[in-house]
């Protein structure tokens, strides 16, 4: 069992803080990663404190459910409240919408309930054959092909997705393709490359010149996977490197592909806190509109953003600032009492932050 | 449930002061536990209250609620949780037990035999402690009004140096008993809907046993019980409330390597999760070694570790040095991730 934490080992881990020391170029470097697990973990094993001086590694849109529009949260709402079940994962049910959240709809009498998976949804909709049953669907690349694959698998008629399912690579491209905002590199996300493949990465390589490193999860694979973004920098490459080769391929799950292209067909998509992103969502195809929560029923639902005065999320879904430089962190929102999507989901950065502490000397 | 005969079960008779609840205590409550006074009145003579003779010191009292799913866990049940769980309570206060209550909320069709189990549970905790049950109660609660059993216990004690969990002083060692997140861990894999295959038992033990001789040699400033919130909570609220900060390494605060590999797979902290066998004991530096000692010669106590130091630096904030070489703060932890253990 000791193996499990091999790559936990600090005397490897200090070999690989030397590394960095010596690539770590004399300019200040932003390197963005798009995924909750590596803040966890990042936030967990305290490894912030261990880069050089001037490198920072920030959280990009890597939590789902932050990301997911208000406009979609209260299309949820206003199905749930017409007398459908509306499905979802827990940490949706906690986001705040235009007016309120899903477990404030429970509260008032609406059918929500938590599912861990797409499948469980699907359970729900046999089991209650007389009632519409929507999975609210988010997630990247590595939970839509569950998603799709529950499509396929010929669901009963009662059961539609409302999906809001996002795509990583579109939305690497927005945060270099915006306003200017010096990302030196970036970490992708091991799980979503996985289904996608390290291939999927080598546009924002070859066409944007940043360097990106699929990176794992245990602390070793992060503070490694930093090192080759940093000795890129230095040596002046752009590449896609993988440093998570034992588990990421390069053409990445060829089956759940074929799910994802089989049930979903890339469309525009409205990201929390960034805007549109072109080609960065999933809807489902004509084939299978009849589960489609979206072409099923024409719920009206305000476009636009509720911003809460003060609240830096945009920002900090756009890896333009940290959770810590937001007037609002702590004090008043916590994940008790969140003001901003990036409070509510346990993958989101300030929720991290306020669970898994800060480094000490800032 | 409903091919059952109703004796088999908890009904509304045995909470309603009649006939069926005293036979039922003669029967068997009463018989399970072998010290029932404290002093000229206690369980037996079935008054209004006890009459307690104390030995001498400052009087400490503690009361608790118990609410566990499942009531029956890995290493333990409800009834060995409220004795335990009360016991511990009065021992990191500095407080030999001198006598604990009990009352029962019970739910319309509990099954007895399940009700017997725990309070045989419970019994033999307190037979081993010699403490005597001097007092206690039932109600029965209608169907879906409580979820099976509700425990609460009251524990009186007697301290020579009420020890509290604030006296914590710059310089002080930090030592935990043992190894911590195991109660919490062990019920989370045990409820239903994981279906998790884990050898983890639960660490709930009485303390007094241990901590008698390490109260009696002296240097303890401060000590806890890192019950709800595990071992986050108590060094958190150690270090608010003594105005100090805490710097603790994470590779050597003791953990299990089932809790460790559980806690990775559910995203949860060994650290944010409750123990009831285990004691957070500050205590002066110079004493720090022999303290140590006087609990590894313990049974309970052989993984006791020197987990840290109270510090200058950050008052009312835990440091905690990561394993892998870094260092973040331990954050005192929202609530307990895993509701009703304790």
């Amino acid at each position: 069992m000791d193996d499990l934490f091999r790559l936990r080992d600090p005397a490897r881990a200090r070999a690989l803080v030397g590394l960095l020391r010596r690539y770590a170029p004399p300019d200040p470097v932003r390197i963005v990663h798009v995924c909750g697990t590596h803040e966890i973990a990042i936030a967990q094993h305290g490894l912030r404190s261990l880069l050089p001086e001037g490198v920072e590694v920030l959280e990009g849109p890597g939590c789902p459910v932050c990301v997911t529009p208000t406009v979609d949260l209260d299309r949820a709402v206003k199905l749930a409240e017409r007398g459908a079940i509306v499905c979802t994962f827990g940490d949706m049910t906690r986001v705040p919408g235009a007016r309120v959240t899903l477990a404030e709809a429970r509260a008032d009498g609406a059918d929500v309930r938590v599912v861990l998976s797409p499948a469980d949804a699907v359970e729900v909709a046999r089991a209650n054959p007389q009632r519409d049953v929507v999975f609210f669907a988010v997630g990247f690349e590595t939970t839509a092909p569950g998603t799709a694959a529950v499509l396929l698998d010929s669901p009963p008629p009662n059961f539609y997705v409302l999906s809001c399912h996002r795509l990583i690579p579109p939305a690497l491209v927005a945060l270099l393709a915006g306003p200017p905002v010096p990302i030196a590199g970036f970490l992708a996300p091991g799980h979503v490359s996985t289904i996608i493949g390290a291939r999927a990465y080598r546009v924002i390589a070859e066409r944007y010149h940043v360097p990106v490193v699929v990176a794992g999860f245990e602390p070793l694979d992060i503070l490694y996977a930093i090192a080759l973004v940093l000795r890129q920098v230095r040596e002046g490459r752009a590449e896609v490197e993988n440093a998570y080769p034992r588990a990421v391929s390069e053409a990445g799950n060829l089956r759940a592909q074929g799910l994802l292209a089989t049930a979903f067909a890339p469309c525009d998509a409205v990201w929390r806190g960034i805007g549109r992103i072109p080609g960065s969502g999933l809807s489902i195809r004509d084939e299978l509109a009849r589960h489609d929560a979206r072409h099923a029923f024409s719920v009206q639902a305000e476009e636009g953003e509720e911003k809460p005065p003060g609240c830096l999320c945009s920002e900090v879904l756009l890896a333009r600032a940290v959770p810590a430089d937001c007037p609002l962190f702590r004090d008043p929102c916590t994940p008790l009492s969140p003001v901003g999507p990036c409070m509510v989901g346990t993958e989101g950065a300030c929720n991290v932050w306020y669970r898994y502490g800060r480094r000490p000397n800032p | 449930m409903s091919g059952r005969p109703p004796e088999d079960r908890v009904t509304s008779l045995h909470g309603a002061g009649g006939e069926l609840m005293g036979q039922f205590l003669a029967e068997r409550v009463l018989p399970k536990f072998r010290l029932r006074a404290a002093g000229p009145i206690g369980l037996d003579q079935l008054d209004d209250g006890a009459v307690v003779d104390l030995p001498p010191g400052r009087l400490v009292v503690t009361t608790d609620n118990h609410a566990v799913k499942p009531f029956r866990f890995p290493g333990g049940d409800i009834g060995k949780l409220a004795v335990c769980g009360t016991v511990n309570d009065l021992a990191v206060m500095g407080a030999q037990p001198v006598a604990i209550t009990m009352a029962l909320l019970l739910e319309e069709g509990f099954p007895l035999a399940d009700l017997e189990t725990i309070l045989t549970s419970a019994a033999r905790e307190l037979a081993d402690l010699g403490l005597p049950l001097v007092a206690g109660d039932t109600k029965v609660m209608g169907r879906g009004e409580l979820d099976g059993i509700m425990i609460n216990t009251t524990g009186i004690g007697v301290a020579e140096r009420a020890i509290s969990d604030a006296g914590l002083a710059v310089g002080d060692a930090i030592l935990v008993t043992g190894t911590v997140g195991d109660h919490g861990m062990a019920l989370l894999a045990a409820r239903e809907g994981f279906h998790l295959q884990t050898e983890l038992t639960s660490d709930v033990a009485p303390l007094w046993p241990l901590l008698a001789p390490v109260l009696a040699a002296g240097g303890i400033t401060a000590m806890k019980d890192p019950t709800r919130g595990g071992l986050a909570a108590a060094l958190n609220e150690m270090a608010r409330k003594a105005k100090v900060g805490i710097e603790v390494r994470e590779d050597v605060i003791p953990v299990r390597t089932e809790a460790k590999a559980l806690s990775d797979l559910l995203g949860i902290s060994p650290l944010d999760v409750a123990c009831e066998g285990r004691a957070v004991i500050a205590v002066a530096a110079d004493r720090a070694e022999m303290v140590l000692s006087l609990l590894r010669a313990h049974p309970l106590g052989q993984e006791a570790r020197i987990i840290g130091t109270a510090i200058a630096e950050y008052p009312g904030r835990v440091v905690l040095a990561t394993g892998i070489g870094g260092r973040r703060f331990l954050e005192m932890p929202l609530g307990d991730p895993v509701p009703r253990i304790c």
